[in-house]
């Protein structure tokens, strides 16, 4: 079945001319129509609109178009629910925003479709990307290919669950505090944050404006490089997108990884991490070892408060950025008598639970005669939280640990204890403040239930090369991303 | 702090109408999240400088000029309640 392929499987087929994209396309619809009532990845989708893409899409084949001019002609790429696409509906997994439909489409969007790719699908998320199950979707959970008594992860479950279910190729996610790499790592595919300012956020919905990144999830390694080289680069219309110039990913994963050094944090083998998650990552560590990488201890000694630092600026930029949802330029309205009434109302009845205490929570920390003890404080200790990663960085090359302290959870397991579910992203928000990139690669499973567990590899500012190169060469030479859910069988 | 935290007053100030039974709940799992926030005043942060963000970039500025934008139609697709090319509000001053 062509839809559990990899891009590169795919991209060498259609060159050949033995598949078209329209074969593509309709495996990864009868895919959705036999799995998708169950998981729920897709919130929605176009299928008259993708058939479009696909058939432009062989024509550009017949005609003669590679894909070195368009490296994703012809690959079914599904999208978060967060990134606009115009003439598209774009929920956010929210209820606030009515029956909203784009009226102009992402950049990721813009060089997606430039580089071939078939873009359609709204995957689901947790409201405003606010959350780690999919839990807090205002359209209901998204289940885990692997066990559907479980969590696919979040926010960009849908994106992961998609992939990892071959209900499409490759998705794009969003990564606030690990939303791309957690799912990822749930569901047992490749998830990439990049650097902040590598990919232009130009039509994301902001949650939270100074850690948001838009990223890749795929099928294997080779795969993320291909939709990051694609979607990266400097975009005038995001003033926060960097002028720096685009490496070739795909090159960049030959290179050997002999004489490179990575670094364990001491600070994350902390309690609460799952033994088998630990035993995994141990035996990946010892497999880098194998094949040439150095082993270095490191120190990340503010990394016990990046929780609380992440739940103060995170919130404090959301209770900004959700302002907007007010009832009167956009989506759904409840009428008040007078515009705060009618702001009140709407708010209230639009946000779902995690929201509102977020929103609440941002506006709180940023309250006269708060701020200083909340919000400027967080800032200050952002700036130990970014200084132990540049620290580290001057000893090595990169730095390996779990993504999830634990495989995915039951579904209701952490609903109603928000503290718990903000502990859990412990080991992936340092990343986002410190705005570094870093990815999660399938690493192994739990023995019972078979559950897929993470690695990630934390880089360099701008040093996407490198730990696409480690997670290469780790992958070809384990194997893990090869194993299928049953939900793909 | 914690102890102080009244949130129908940061709800109010949040533009957020809340139910009786979501003040009470949130309440409660607000107060654990900000005890737990209280950590981070066991850090001396005294001459350390606030991270905004942390690309070092700043000022981002391009020339004043006019650019093609939304058309007013499109503008006003999305719009709950518009007439005359204008999004409807309620009534604003007496």
């Amino acid at each position: 079945m062509l839809n559990q392929q990899t891009i590169s499987q795919l991209a060498a087929r259609l060159g050949r001319r033995e598949v078209s994209a329209r074969e593509i396309l309709a495996d990864c619809l009868k895919q959705i129509e036999r799995v998708d009532g169950r998981l729920h990845a897709f919130l929605s989708y176009d299928a008259a609109d993708a058939l479009a893409q696909a058939e432009a899409a062989d024509k550009a084949l017949a005609a003669g178009t590679t894909h070195r001019q368009k490296p994703l002609l012809g690959i079914p790429v599904g999208l978060k629910d967060v990134i606009a696409v115009r003439d598209q509906p774009l929920n956010c997994g929210s209820k606030i925003l009515g029956s909203f439909v784009s009226p102009y489409s992402a950049t990721v969007v813009e060089k997606l479709k430039e580089a071939g790719a078939v873009v359609f699908g709204r995957l689901n998320m947790d409201e405003f990307a606010m959350g780690s199950s999919t839990e807090n979707s205002a359209f209901g959970v998204t289940r885990n290919p692997w066990d559907a008594t479980r969590i696919a992860g979040g926010s960009s479950g849908g994106s992961a669950a998609a992939v990892a279910a071959a209900e499409c190729i490759a998705s794009l996610g969003s990564d606030t505090g690990g939303s791309i790499r957690q799912p990822a790592a749930l569901c047992g595919c490749v998830g990439f944050k990049p650097t902040y300012g590598r990919i232009s956020r130009y039509g994301l919905v902001a949650f939270a404006s100074s850690l948001d990144q838009i990223g890749p999830l795929a099928r294997e390694v080779r795969d993320a490089a291909t939709m990051l080289g694609v979607t990266s680069g400097h975009d005038p219309r995001d003033s926060t997108s960097v002028p720096a110039p685009v490496p070739d990913y795909g090159a960049a994963l030959e290179a050997p990884i002999k004489g490179l050094r990575l670094g364990l944090p001491k600070e994350y083998m902390i309690g609460g991490l799952d033994a088998e998650v630990n035993g995994a990552v141990q035996t990946a560590v010892k497999q880098f070892e194998k094949l040439g990488a150095e082993i270095v201890e490191v120190s990340l000694p503010h990394t016990e408060y990046a929780v609380a630092t992440y739940y103060i600026v995170a919130t404090a930029e959301a209770s900004a950025n959700l302002a907007r949802f007010d009832g009167i330029r956009y989506g759904a309205r409840v009428d008040g008598a007078d515009p705060t009434d009618l702001y009140c109302k709407t708010r209230g009845a639009g946000f779902g639970a995690e929201v509102k205490r977020r929103i609440i929570l941002g506006a709180y920390v940023l309250s006269s005669g708060y701020h200083d003890a909340y919000y400027l404080r967080a800032q200050k200790v952002r700036t130990l939280i970014r200084r132990d990663f540049l620290d580290a960085f001057e000893k090595v090359d990169a730095i390996v640990t779990p993504t999830s302290p634990t495989a995915a959870f039951k579904i209701g397991e952490k609903a109603d204890d928000p503290l718990q579910m903000y502990l859990s992203d412990i080991f992936t928000i340092s990343c986002n403040l410190a705005g570094i990139c870093g990815l999660s690669l399938p690493c192994g499973f739990t023995a019972h239930p078979k559950l897929p567990i993470g690695l990630q590899i934390l880089g360099q500012p701008f040093g996407e090369e490198t730990i696409l190169r480690l997670a290469h060469a780790y992958e070809q030479s384990t194997g893990w991303h090869k194993e299928k859910p049953p939900e793909q069988s | 702090m914690p102890g102080n935290f009244d949130v129908q007053y940061v709800a109010r100030l949040a533009r957020i109408a809340l139910t009786p039974a979501e003040e009470e709940k949130f309440g409660a799992q607000l107060s654990q999240v900000l005890g737990y926030i209280e950590k981070l005043n066991q850090l001396d942060v005294s001459g350390i400088e606030p991270t905004a963000h942390a690309v070092p970039m700043v000022n981002v500025v391009r020339l004043d000029e006019v650019r093609a934008s939304l058309t007013n139609q499109e503008a006003l697709r999305n719009a709950p309640a518009k007439a005359n090319g204008l999004f409807l509000v309620p009534k604003i001053v007496e």
